[in-house]
């Protein structure tokens, strides 16, 4: 037999076999079972992690962390608003007027704290 | 059908519209793929239940990192990625179990369904002896043919799944083909 007649046959003994008709169905409804108790074990994975006192601390992080720069923030404003209380008193014609000019300093503070933050 | 679940190397957590999108492009692959994973699959074990067992893991594995796959595969086919899964398993299937096909493939499609009537028996048995030759050839040999012949995968096809270089890939093949025909020689020599 020729090298070409060869591959001919070889071709025909290796023909590509189809697969059984419900296999298709079956490997669809496997998948999609498979994402179902994904979701249903990533579901009671989140409940349970809230529940252990032991994920607090982890889960609470982002809290502290936002509480935490917020009072960072709000020292500094605070801090540099008290720097210039010697300069608002002599400007000032009054209580009412230092109050209102202590109010507009925290004001500008606050901004530029925020702005720094950005 | 979802999206696929995603394991820990792939991190990032697709977008609604992504995941319906990969999903679907997952529905098109393994519909477009599963005659050739199908194939290749039963003419590596040798039997249909166990074809099908390995076909439907290949699948299942394929689904866990679909994502990833399909990034890092840069639109090239992923053909040869699925087969390259099948060609582990199968390799697995047989280190687990201690086992190779016992006896030689006798119902493949061609044998069952072309060569029914007598005129044709000399070519069934023609047909049968390269079926049972191909099963005594080396692994990456068989494999090889199985790919080219059965699943008609080009050269670089072959080379993506097997982890070889596409001139390695030929040099194999040409030396399968040539084994395979020295073996087929062999059967039928004390008979013609």
């Amino acid at each position: 037999m020729s090298a070409p007649d060869f591959e001919t046959r070889l071709r025909q003994a290796l023909t590509p076999v189809d697969p059984p008709g419900d296999l298709e169905e079956r490997l669809e409804m496997t998948l999609g079972e498979i994402v179902e108790l994904a979701a249903d074990e990533l579901e009671a994975w989140e409940l349970t992690a809230f529940k252990d006192p032991r994920n607090w601390v982890r889960m609470a992080r982002p809290a502290a962390a936002v509480v935490i720069g917020t009072g960072a923030a709000v020292g500094l404003v605070v801090l540099r608003t008290q720097r210039k209380r010697h300069r608002r008193r002599a400007q000032a014609r009054g209580a009412l007027d230092l109050v209102d000019r202590t109010l507009r300093d925290f004001g500008r503070e606050a901004l530029r704290v925020f702005d720094d933050v950005r | 059908m979802a999206a696929p679940d995603r394991t820990g190397e792939d991190s990032a957590e697709p977008e609604p519209g992504q995941k319906a999108r990969l999903d679907d492009d997952f529905t098109q692959l393994y519909k477009a793929h599963l005659r050739d994973v199908y194939s290749y699959a039963y003419y590596r074990v040798g039997n249909h239940h166990d074809a099908e067992d390995l076909t439907e893991q290949t699948f299942l594995q394929a689904y866990r990192h679909f994502e990833r796959a399909q990034r890092e595969s840069r639109g090239r086919p992923l053909r040869p990625w699925l087969i390259r899964i099948a060609h582990n398993l199968a390799a697995n299937y047989y280190r687990d179990r201690s086992r190779r096909p016992q006896t030689p493939i006798d119902d493949a499609g061609a044998l069952s369904t072309l060569h029914t009537t007598e005129s044709l028996v000399e070519d069934r048995d023609d047909l049968a002896r390269i079926l049972a030759g191909v099963q005594e050839l080396p692994d990456d040999r068989r494999e090889a043919l199985i790919m080219r012949f059965a699943l008609g995968m080009d050269n670089r096809e072959i080379a993506r799944a097997l982890g070889r270089t596409d001139g390695a890939t030929k040099v194999l093949i040409h030396r399968a083909i040539r084994q395979l025909e020295e073996v087929v020689a062999a059967k039928q020599g004390p008979t013609e």
